[in-house]
């Protein structure tokens, strides 16, 4: 970070496949590996939910190759307990750092921002090329654990302390496992921080003539407000991660209280709190959350108002939300602790500023519906996918409204009901505005068309998976179902919940055997689908100004000249019903 | 279009899982529980009624503004329309909230009696366990290095302590009914949680802190405690049960432990 | 924004240069971008820094179990050095302004030896603890200590590995117009580390 290259004079493209593909500057090649990653790491993280939903209703069931996969952990081919929270850790540690924290941000952010903006790439390149690889470091990392003795951490993706801290004697996976956990997370944060720098400085400074910043599309919008929740967030992460890496290695007792016994030894460390952790943490993961969505978000309003053929509802509303949530996301991390034994009184604070953050979140689905009012909707994939995600984001923000108030939390805290609301906003909605950015931005990238009907029946078949595996969970979490629990045979009353979890179980099969259709589609759409015109969606940001894929330097050396807003759809006396960004007379006859 | 009919199939599923109480609650056996579902039931109410007519909405401007041909409307928006709803959001989520600050108070800023009856809790992987402090009414000196779960010291009592000769300690809770109780929440190894659903209750147990809880359950019967906080490998298999006896029972079972303590004594 | 004139639309507003936030004063977009990028990266070593004080601070809180450390006596020499090297790097950047090229390889040379001896004498302060006993874990104290001192120690030698190239590039004569952005950069971000480490200085005076 201390010499900033920055290449601006003339992009000559690079010759030889390294310099092309694999240590390329170029930001739509970042963009794309980027992608990659996270798509490999999605279908990784599916993969073990898989693992887990079966393990939830067959726990004594005897499968042969779990065996080979895992010597230890399913010894017999029966998988244990242990392996059980292993997957569920990486699970949630895969998905929320390489997928959700990678796709819409690094993967979309880094190929479209420039484009958007009308820059010939972002502002460090070299930068932008270190970041990507440490990142891949980062998964590598990770992934190591499953392969080291003890294999992967139990702590889940929230490694709290002591759990987390005391090293192997408090279960398998907690030794070297845990501490590969606690490196790969470093270098992500190192990664995303480098990252962060790269986009706000884009932002900032390398906008093209025109485009103010009330001109910006929404994406790019939620991108720089998400650069900054990442700048400030995993700094923090990294120094708790530091903290956590101490306590374990070298003896220091930030987190770990005196008198620990753990089992039957007891331990040598003095005066710590493990609520240290969760104040570090979460002001980390609560802005997370945000740097998951802020960009679905983005990418919904944007698809709706272009497939909607209709400007957006209230542009500076949205801008003002997104301002809004960025910063109260910083103000509500106390929200996971209201169990925790934190003061009382902080509680009922941290509440008031949790429900001050839906209004904001409430305002962006109002003007949503306002967009779609009175439009003239043409039902594309990412159309659906957009308008899916409204559904979702209704469905998990509303159960949110229970969340933050600490009383419901007394009950509700740590139980499916939980895991139901994270995975419906969290989750699935940043999903569907992945899925959504695919269908719309793929003939850009690989200038080729998706298939439509390919398109269709994965969303619908998706949609319909997604509710039925996760509307069920709040169900069992109203009934007091705990959370992170390898198999529900100890308790009684979790014996009753069994045919629901057996239903989700095979939602979750179901839901992610219909993702095959969509990675099909999407190799082969990248060599056998039709050839994409400049601006297939007819719609009027800049990137849809250059060829599908845009060459090396982006706007042939031109810089492209910015004249009105980004949604300047159906204006009365235009020509045909959009107005593109950098058009300097909208109609071949002005309008008086 | 289809998604329309879609979006309100679920909706609609939804409302009537909630409405019809498919899966529920386990009845409250206190005051505290009550009023916990009320609150929950007028939050239910109103989030319903939102998350109704907004998938409603959505469903609505899916049909009525399918591409028939019809220009779109050229709109930037509303500021009235803006900050009504605005307005509206913002009365309503903080006005839950405050709501809820009563039920919250009442188990984290009220004080119990001094009579309560005082039990200690500890939690450790992957058992509970449960100290009274005996006639004596004082919780005897505890030693780490004392610590022994097989010999059924988890507490890591010292017998040279009298006040530690007479605590009773217990792997399930068993309380009087009708009368306040006053948990103190310890944990020797990784954070767990004490959970009683029919209590409405749940607090973490951190280790390093003291964490003072207090109920009072008025109807007898027997409650599942599990544990609520990821605390290793045997989480799911972290079992307690509350039981609440009629004070007469309690006594007699109280009485039978002193006994049972005094014959393990004598030498 | 609901009252937009379509009419305006359809003829669109000129493509004035976007504000920039800095009134055209800081060049061309790589170097506004340079000077944007090492604002940033301070920022994030300073939410760095201030996650590790809020922790110090609630530790230090929680129990009796703190001992005040005694700092060792070398720090001052070495606050006194970095000083000095903030001082040479910065005139010489003044010095390169107004055209000195020899003024300014002198004074940026020294200053980035100043930088080297600063790290010597770090690691001198770390070798007077140890030889007193005092090690990472022996106290919530020192651990801070040196996890304070570790983490600056490493954010200086980065910048330190920019002042070396400037050097190398200074002195032979490679320093064209297209490189003030980076003296520029690397001097805020010197500057940057002195202000860090006094402010380090003064919480372990007065809290450590």
């Amino acid at each position: 970070m201390s010499s900033p290259v920055v290449h601006h004079a003339v992009h000559a493209a690079p010759k030889g496949f390294l310099r092309k593909y694999i240590f390329s500057t170029d930001h739509k090649v970042i963009g794309k590996q980027y992608y990659l990653l996270a798509l490999f790491s999605v279908f990784v993280g599916m993969l073990l939910s898989v693992l887990m939903r079966f393990h939830m209703i067959y726990p004594d069931a005897k499968v042969s190759w779990f065996e080979k996969l895992w010597p230890t952990g399913a010894a017999g081919g029966i998988m244990t307990p242990e392996l059980y929270l292993s997957l569920m850790t990486m699970h949630g540690t895969i998905m929320v750092f390489f997928v959700l924290t990678t796709a819409p941000q690094s993967g979309f952010g880094n190929y479209f921002l420039p484009l958007q903006i009308g820059a010939e790439d972002m502002a460090f390149p070299v930068i932008n090329m270190l970041s990507f690889w440490t990142t891949f470091a980062a998964l590598v990392v990770l992934l190591a654990a499953f392969f080291v003795p003890g294999g992967a951490p139990l702590s889940g993706w929230t490694a709290y302390p002591p759990l987390s801290a005391v090293g192997e004697i408090a279960g398998p996976g907690q030794g070297t496992g845990q501490t590969l956990w606690i490196l790969s997370i470093a270098l992500f944060c190192g990664a995303s921080l480098m990252g962060a720098i790269n986009f706000i400085a884009t932002t900032i400074d390398l906008r093209a003539k025109g485009m103010t910043l009330m001109r910006m599309p929404l994406t790019c919008w939620a991108w720089f407000v998400t650069a900054i929740l990442s700048l400030l967030g995993f700094a923090v992460l990294l120094a708790a991660g530091i903290l956590l890496l101490l306590d374990r290695v070298a003896g220091t007792s930030f987190f770990l209280p005196a008198g620990l016994v753990v089992n039957d030894q007891i331990l040598n460390h003095k005066g710590g709190s493990p609520l240290l952790w969760q104040h570090l943490f979460w002001f980390f993961g609560h802005p997370e959350v945000y740097i998951a969505i802020l960009p679905g978000m983005g990418l919904t309003s944007t698809v709706l108002s272009v497939f909607a053929r209709k400007p957006i509802f209230g542009y500076r509303a949205m801008v003002y939300a997104i301002l809004a949530i960025g910063f109260l996301g910083f103000l509500v991390w106390g929200h996971h602790m209201f169990v925790s034994g934190m003061n009382p009184y902080t509680g009922i604070a941290f509440s008031v500023l949790t429900m001050t953050i839906g209004v904001p979140s409430a305002i962006k689905t109002f003007n949503w519906i306002g967009t779609l009012w009175g439009s003239r909707i043409r039902f594309t994939t990412p159309m659906l996918f957009a308008l899916g995600f409204v559904s979702l984001f209704v469905t998990g923000g509303i159960s949110g409204i229970f969340l933050g108030q600490p009383a419901l939390d007394l009950y509700l805290h740590d139980t499916y009901f939980v895991v139901g609301h994270f995975h419906m906003i969290m989750g699935v909605a940043a999903i569907f505005g992945i899925f959504a950015g695919t269908y719309y931005w793929f003939p850009k990238m690989y200038g080729r068309m998706m298939n439509e009907t390919l398109g269709k029946i994965h969303f619908y078949l998706t949609f319909i998976g997604v509710y039925a595996i996760f509307t069920p969970m709040h169900f069992v979490g109203v009934a007091g179902n705990p959370r992170r629990y390898a198999d529900f045979k100890e308790f009684e009353f979790l014996g009753q919940l069994m045919p629901v979890h057996t239903f989700m179980t095979h939602a979750a099969f179901f839901t992610a055997a219909v993702q095959l259709i969509f990675l099909f589609n999407f190799f082969w759409s990248m060599k056998k689908g039709a050839r994409a015109p400049v601006n297939p969606w007819e719609a009027t940001t800049l990137e849809w100004t250059v060829p599908s894929p845009p060459p090396h330097d982006n706007f042939g050396g031109r810089l492209p000249e910015v004249y009105r807003g980004a949604y300047e759809y159906s204006v009365p006396g235009a020509d045909k019903d959009y107005l593109m960004q950098n058009e300097p007379v909208g109609a071949a006859k002005t309008q008086e | 279009m289809p998604l329309a009919f879609i979006v309100w199939a679920f909706a609609v599923v939804i409302v009537y899982v909630f409405l019809a109480r498919l899966w529920w609650f386990p009845p409250p056996i206190n005051q505290h529980g009550i009023t916990y579902d009320q609150h929950f039931l007028s939050t239910l109410l109103v989030t319903g009624v939102i998350f109704f007519l907004a998938q409603l909405a959505l469903g609505y401007v899916i049909i009525r503004y399918r591409d028939r041909g019809k220009p779109a409307v050229y709109s930037h928006g509303n500021n009235k329309l803006e900050a009504l709803w605005t307005s509206a959001a913002a009365i309503l989520f903080i006005g839950a909230v405050l709501a809820s600050t009563r039920v919250f108070a009442g188990v984290h800023l009220a004080r119990p009696p001094e009579n309560a009856l005082r039990v200690e809790v500890l939690g450790k992987q992957f058992a509970w366990s449960f100290r009274y402090p005996g006639p004596d009414g004082k919780f005897g000196r505890t030693d780490i290095k004392l610590i022994n779960d097989a010999a059924g010291n988890p507490f890591g009592l010292d017998d040279t302590d009298p006040a530690a000769r007479d605590d009773i300690v217990t792997s399930s809770l068993r309380v009087p009914a009708g009368t306040p109780v006053r948990l103190t929440l310890k944990s020797r190894d990784v954070i767990h949680n004490f959970f009683v659903r029919e209590l409405r209750l749940k607090q973490d147990l951190v280790p390093g802190m003291e964490i003072p809880l207090h109920f009072q359950a008025d109807k007898t019967g027997v409650y599942e405690i599990p544990c609520s906080e990821l605390c290793g490998l045997g989480h799911h298999q972290m079992r307690s049960t509350l039981e609440v006896l009629t004070p007469e029972e309690f006594r007699k079972w109280e009485q039978a432990q002193l006994e049972q303590l005094r014959q393990l004594q004598q030498p | 924004m609901a009252r937009v004139s379509p009419s305006d639309v359809l003829r669109g507003a000129p493509p004035a240069t976007p504000d920039y936030g800095d009134g055209g004063r800081r060049g061309g977009p790589a170097r506004r971008a340079g000077i944007t990028g090492i604002v940033v990266a301070c920022a994030a070593i300073v939410m760095l820094f201030a996650a590790l004080t809020s922790a110090m601070i609630v530790r230090r809180g929680l129990g009796g179990d703190w001992q005040t450390l005694t700092l060792p006596g070398i720090l001052w020499v070495n606050t006194g050095v970095l000083l000095a090297s903030s001082f040479a790097v910065e005139r010489a950047r003044r010095a390169l302004r107004q055209g000195r090229r020899e003024a300014f390889n002198h004074l940026w040379l020294a200053g980035t030896v100043l930088g080297f001896l600063f790290l010597a004498g770090q690691y001198a302060a770390w070798r007077q603890l140890v030889a007193a006993g005092v090690y990472l874990a022996t106290n919530p104290s020192s651990s801070f200590f040196y996890l304070f001192t570790v983490a600056h120690a490493l954010h200086l030698a980065g910048g330190l590995l920019a002042l070396v190239f400037i050097t190398i590039w200074a002195w032979r004569l490679r320093l064209g117009p297209g490189r003030r952005t980076a003296v520029d950069v690397s001097a805020f971000y010197w500057h940057f580390m002195d202000g860090l480490w006094i402010y380090l200085l003064l919480l372990f005076r007065f809290w450590g």
